[in-house]
């Protein structure tokens, strides 16, 4: 199959996983207990409100037109009326996606530099102290909750030493930078430790295949083995680490956020479900979900273009 | 020396050097990592079932003249903002906690044994329409979807088992899929399925206890998901309401006294990390135990 082929079969996989998304999210609404404009409004709103929330919502339309309704305005890039911050919630949320893409992109850089020299260590001499010292650390970091982590690097770096703010997004490239740094940090740390258990498998089986026996034998130097040969070889399975987490990875910035008061959609989204608005939480469940679909996307596309040895059936 | 040498495989003796390698490793009181694993979980269970025992004050009484006070006098660790006993708290927090991951981790389990294996044993539509919901449940982020059906159907107990079962069936479904597509290849299945046996019986007296295994590998590490899970949500006010003792609820009590108060955020987070360290262990060391050689 051709590369033009495989693309065009990856792109017709998403039309399901896309609409099963908008089925998901458009159920919501029907997930609320009893009646969703009562229970959205509150107690105290009138029954000309009520009565309002359910033309606009159509929910006295059967539900397939309902659906409809939903997908055409989905359509035109309408994701409702924010019922507390007012406007629309589209917009809301695309002021919001910048301070989250940052934080993505910066915890995964911070992840790869976490995990690929540790799991270089602990390949280097399979079964050596410094291996089990590094295949202790996912034990411990895969039960941590990533917003106590958070709280711990604030009190050790924010609060202690003073080297970083407690909270915020910063101004400017360099602000970002900084204020970034300790939320990306949380977040990259708790995704070290699946990315180094997979890349220092992947690493070993690198390091047992036949042209590291020559490169070997030819006498290359440990450090040039290592980075020449191995590294290279084992950085394509890491990405696809990554990209297979990246869910984990997206997820772990709605928390995170909160803890450092960044205004990102995951902030939004908990300060939207605190004031009960509801379309806000909606549309950002809806982002999410796609952010993880066109991430993974990306990531199939560019392995298959990078690695000249994907095969290209299925 | 007249004894007639053995012919290779005939009779116990020649089977024996190779279980004699083997034993070693599937002997459970040898695997380090088991036992430790085993011994913190333990200790963590007993300290949570056992709380009511291990102090004399209430979880929630509130005692205003003794709020913040530091660790040791009267109370081990201290109080909280309220005045009430940090370590009595920390032990019904656990306590909670631990119920509703033990108990949340069952039904995704459950849920998603019986569809992935429906999926792999018979194929075709089923396993089409099964796996292209899993596709979309694995579209949104783990968080984000728990929290958002936790907030739809009210913060509590009854919701977090809701949110957790219809998010975490996929990887069950996946894996026990794998396992059953391989599995039902094997002769002693053909074998099954030529005697004529009702699809429902080779699934569940033939391929099941041979495919469970990962499952139940699987299930440790979820159940440290769900432990977190459970903790976030009580973090952000969506868990068990208060004043119920929850080590969420505790961090996020704690964080305003950050400053001055560290241990008030830093135990309740330590006791999770320990919970998660017991079971990770548990896991690998079941792991070696079950698939010898793939570690």
């Amino acid at each position: 199959m051709g590369r033009m082929a495989f693309v065009g079969r990856r792109l017709l996989q998403l039309i399901p996983v896309a609409v099963g998304v908008t089925i998901i999210v458009f159920f919501m609404v029907h997930l609320i207990p009893g009646d969703p404009a009562r229970s959205i409004l509150g107690i105290h709103a009138t029954p000309a409100k009520v009565a309002e929330l359910h033309r606009e919502w159509g929910l006295n339309r059967p539900l397939i037109s309902q659906y409809w309704l939903f997908l055409d305005r989905l359509g035109h890039g309408n994701l409702g009326q924010s019922l507390y911050y007012g406007g629309s919630a589209s917009g809301l949320i695309l002021s919001h996606l910048p301070a989250t893409l940052w934080l993505i992109i910066y915890a995964a850089v911070l992840a790869v530099l976490i995990s690929v020299p540790l799991a270089m260590i602990a390949a280097s001499r399979k079964d050596a102290i410094r291996d089990h010292m590094v295949r202790a650390v996912p034990l411990v970091g895969l039960g941590m909750p990533p917003f106590w982590l958070g709280f711990l690097l604030i009190y050790g770096f924010a609060i202690s030493l003073r080297l970083f703010p407690v909270s915020g997004y910063g101004a400017g490239f360099t602000g970002h930078l900084r204020s970034m740094f300790l939320p990306s940090l949380t977040v990259a740390i708790a995704l070290a430790p699946v990315v180094i258990r997979s890349l220092r498998a992947s690493m070993l089986t690198v390091l047992g295949a036949d042209f590291i026996t020559t490169a070997r034998s030819k006498g290359v130097p440990g450090t040039r083995l290592f980075l020449r040969h191995v590294l290279r070889n084992a950085v394509i399975p890491a990405v696809t680490v990554l990209g297979i987490n990246i869910g984990f990875l997206i997820g772990g910035t709605v928390i995170i956020e909160n803890v450092f008061a960044i205004p990102g959609i995951g902030q939004l989204m908990i300060n939207s479900i605190f004031q009960r608005d509801f379309p806000v939480v909606q549309g950002v469940t809806l982002v999410f979900g796609v952010l993880v679909v066109l991430v993974n996307l990306l990531a199939d596309l560019a392995y298959a273009a990078l690695d000249p040895r994907v095969r290209f059936s299925r | 020396m007249s004894a007639i040498p053995l012919a290779p495989g005939s009779g116990p003796a020649a089977v024996t050097p190779e279980r004699a390698q083997k034993r070693p490793a599937r002997r459970w009181y040898r695997q380090p990592a088991l036992m430790a694993g085993i011994v913190i979980t333990g200790v963590i269970v007993i300290l949570a079932v056992a709380a009511p025992l291990l102090t004399s004050y209430s979880p929630t009484a509130q005692n205003i003249s003794q709020s913040l006070a530091g660790p040791g006098g009267h109370h081990l660790l201290g109080t909280d903002q309220l005045g009430r006993d940090t370590w009595t708290r920390l032990l019904f927090g656990l306590r909670l906690d631990l119920r509703i991951a033990f108990i949340a981790v069952l039904f995704p389990f459950c849920l998603g044994t019986i569809l992935g294996s429906l999926a792999g044993y018979f194929g075709g539509w089923a396993d089409t329409v099964i796996m292209r919901v899993v596709d979309i449940v694995v579209a949104f982020p783990f968080y984000v979807l728990v929290i958002a059906l936790v907030f739809v159907l009210g913060p509590g107990e009854r919701s977090i088992y809701i949110a957790i079962t219809a998010v975490g069936w996929v990887s069950y479904a996946r894996l026990v899929r794998g396992e059953i597509l391989v599995a039902k290849r094997q002769d002693y299945v053909l074998a099954a399925r030529a005697s004529g046996l009702p699809a429902v019986r080779i699934m569940g007296r033939h391929l099941l206890p041979n495919v469970i295994t990962q499952g139940i590998v699987y299930a440790m590490s979820d159940i440290v998901q769900d432990m977190l899970a459970i903790v976030t949500l009580g973090y952000f006010g969506l868990g068990v309401p208060p004043p119920t003792a929850d080590l969420g609820s505790m961090i996020n009590d704690g964080q305003n006294f950050l400053s001055t108060h560290w241990q008030l955020t830093t135990i309740p987070g330590l006791a999770v990390v320990a919970v998660g360290l017991g079971l990770s262990l548990i896991g690998d060391g079941l792991a070696d135990l079950l698939r010898p050689g793939q570690s």
